[in-house]
C-alpha cells in the first residue's frame, strides 16, 4: 500500500456560472486531467453574488495538476475571460495519494 | 375586485429584501419550482394545442415569430437613439426586451384565471417560440455580419436549455395525453399551479428587491425606457393577438408576452455571446423595473386594451 504524499498544485478558479462549460473545455484542452465544481456565493468590489437565481450563480472550479498544466490553464483563462468576467484564480500546494491520476 | 395572491407574495418578497430579512428560498427549491411551472404551462397548453388545426396554428406561430424579430430591433433603435447607449449594450438590452419572461406569462395566466377570463392555453407554445428570436436578433445587432461564430454555440445552448425543452416537451406530452390522460396528473400540475407560482413570486420579490439598489446607476432615460417599452410592446402584442384571431384573454396574454423582458435566457445568452455588454446595466431595469411594472400595472393595461380592441 502506497504511504506517501505526492506534491501537486491545486488551481482554484472562482467565476460566474456562465463560464462553467468554457472552463471545463479549457481544462480539458490544457491537459489538466480532472476537475471539481461547487456552487458558491460571495461578494466583492462590484457587489454581491448571492446565487439565488440563474443569472447570479458563481462556481468554484478546482483542478489538481502539475505546475506547468496549472500555468497553461490559468494563462488561457486569463487571456480569454479576464477582460469581461469576474474571476478569482489562486494556486496552492497540495499533497495527493494515487499520483498517477494527476498530470 | 379581489387582490391577486400572486401579487401579495411578490410584494412580501420585495419587502423582505428591503428590510434585509434573512429569508432565502433554497436554490434547489427555486430550481424545482421553475421546472414545475414550465411543465405545468406546457402540459395545459398541450391539451389545448391538440384541438387546434395546423392551418390556424402555423400562420399564428409565424406571425408571433415575426413579432419576436421586430420588437428587439425597435428596442435597439430606441436604446441607441433615445437612451444613447453604445451599440453593444443597446443590442444586449434589446435582446432582453425581445425575448420573453416565463414568470410574467405565468402571472398573466394567474391574473386571467383569477378574473375567470377565458384564454387559449396553447399560448404556451408562443411562450416557447418567442424566447429565441429576440436573443438571436440581439446577438446579430451586437456582432453584425460576423455573428456566425458566436451564434451557433449560443443557439444550441438556448434551444437545449430547460425552458424551451420543458415547454415544448410539456406541450408534446399534453397533446399526446389529451384531457383524459392529463387527469391523473392534474392534482399536481393543475391544482397546485397557483400555490407554486406564489412561492416562486416570493423568491422573485427577493431578487427584484435586490436590484432596486442597483438602479441608481441606471440613469433616468433607461428607467423610463423600461416602463415605456413594455407598454408599447404590450399594446402591439395585444393588437397582433386580435389580428390573428385570439380571444380577448388570449390577446391580453400575447400582449403580456410581448411586454415581458427575459431575465433568465437572455442574460445567460448575452454573457456567453456578447460578454462585453454589462449585466449591471440590463438586469436592474429588466428585473427591478419592467418585471414589477408588468405584474402590478401592465397585466391590467394589456387586458383593458384587448377589451377595447375587441369592441
Amino acid at each position: 500500500m502506497e504511504q506517501s504524499w505526492h506534491a501537486r498544485k491545486l488551481l482554484t478558479i472562482i467565476a460566474e456560472a456562465a463560464l462553467e462549460r468554457a472552463l471545463i473545455a479549457e481544462v480539458r484542452e490544457a491537459g489538466g486531467g480532472g476537475y471539481t465544481i461547487s456552487e458558491v456565493r460571495g461578494g466583492g468590489g462590484s457587489g454581491e453574488r448571492a446565487g439565488d437565481w440563474e443569472g447570479d450563480r458563481s462556481v468554484e472550479f478546482r483542478v489538481i495538476c502539475d505546475e506547468a498544466s496549472a500555468g497553461r490553464i490559468a494563462d488561457r483563462v486569463m487571456a480569454r475571460y479576464a477582460t469581461h468576467y469576474s474571476l478569482v484564480l489562486y494556486l496552492t500546494e497540495v499533497g495527493v495519494r494515487r499520483a498517477e491520476r494527476f498530470p | 375586485m379581489s387582490i391577486d395572491p400572486v401579487i401579495l407574495f411578490f410584494l412580501l418578497g420585495i419587502i423582505a429584501r428591503l428590510v434585509k430579512s434573512d429569508l432565502r428560498l433554497p436554490e434547489p427549491i427555486y430550481e424545482a419550482l421553475s421546472v414545475y411551472l414550465l411543465l405545468a404551462l406546457g402540459l395545459k397548453g398541450g391539451v389545448e394545442l391538440a384541438r387546434h388545426p395546423l392551418t390556424t396554428l402555423v400562420p399564428q406561430t409565424l406571425a408571433v415569430i415575426a413579432l419576436g424579430c421586430v420588437l428587439p430591433v425597435v428596442a435597439y433603435v430606441a436604446l441607441k437613439r433615445l437612451v444613447r447607449l453604445d451599440r453593444i449594450n443597446a443590442a444586449a438590452i434589446a435582446a432582453h426586451y425581445g425575448s420573453v419572461s416565463v414568470v410574467t406569462f405565468a402571472a398573466g395566466v394567474a391574473w386571467l384565471e383569477a378574473r375567470a377570463i377565458p384564454f387559449e392555453p396553447h399560448l404556451a407554445l408562443f411562450l416557447a417560440v418567442l424566447e429565441v428570436p429576440g436573443i438571436v436578433v440581439g446577438v446579430l445587432l451586437a456582432r453584425g455580419a460576423g455573428a456566425g461564430g458566436a451564434l451557433t454555440p449560443m443557439l444550441k445552448e438556448v434551444l437545449a436549455g430547460k425552458s424551451v425543452l420543458l415547454l415544448l416537451g410539456g406541450l408534446a406530452i399534453g397533446a399526446l395525453l389529451g384531457p383524459a390522460g392529463l387527469k391523473s396528473t392534474a392534482p399536481l400540475f393543475v391544482d397546485l399551479f397557483k400555490g407554486a407560482l406564489c412561492l416562486f413570486m416570493l423568491e422573485l420579490g427577493l431578487v427584484t428587491g435586490r436590484q432596486f439598489a442597483q438602479l441608481k446607476n441606471s440613469g433616468a432615460r433607461l428607467v423610463l425606457f423600461a416602463i415605456v417599452t413594455p407598454l408599447l410592446f404590450g399594446v402591439a402584442g395585444a393588437a397582433l393577438g386580435g389580428l390573428i384571431g385570439l380571444s380577448v384573454g388570449g390577446a391580453a396574454l400575447l400582449g403580456t408576452l410581448a411586454a415581458s423582458a427575459s431575465y433568465i435566457a437572455a442574460p445567460a445568452a448575452m454573457r456567453v455571446a456578447v460578454p462585453e455588454a454589462s449585466p449591471g446595466l440590463s438586469l436592474p431595469v429588466v428585473l427591478g423595473v419592467t418585471f414589477p411594472f408588468n405584474v402590478f400595472v401592465g397585466l391590467g393595461v394589456y387586458h383593458a386594451y384587448a377589451v377595447f380592441l375587441a369592441r
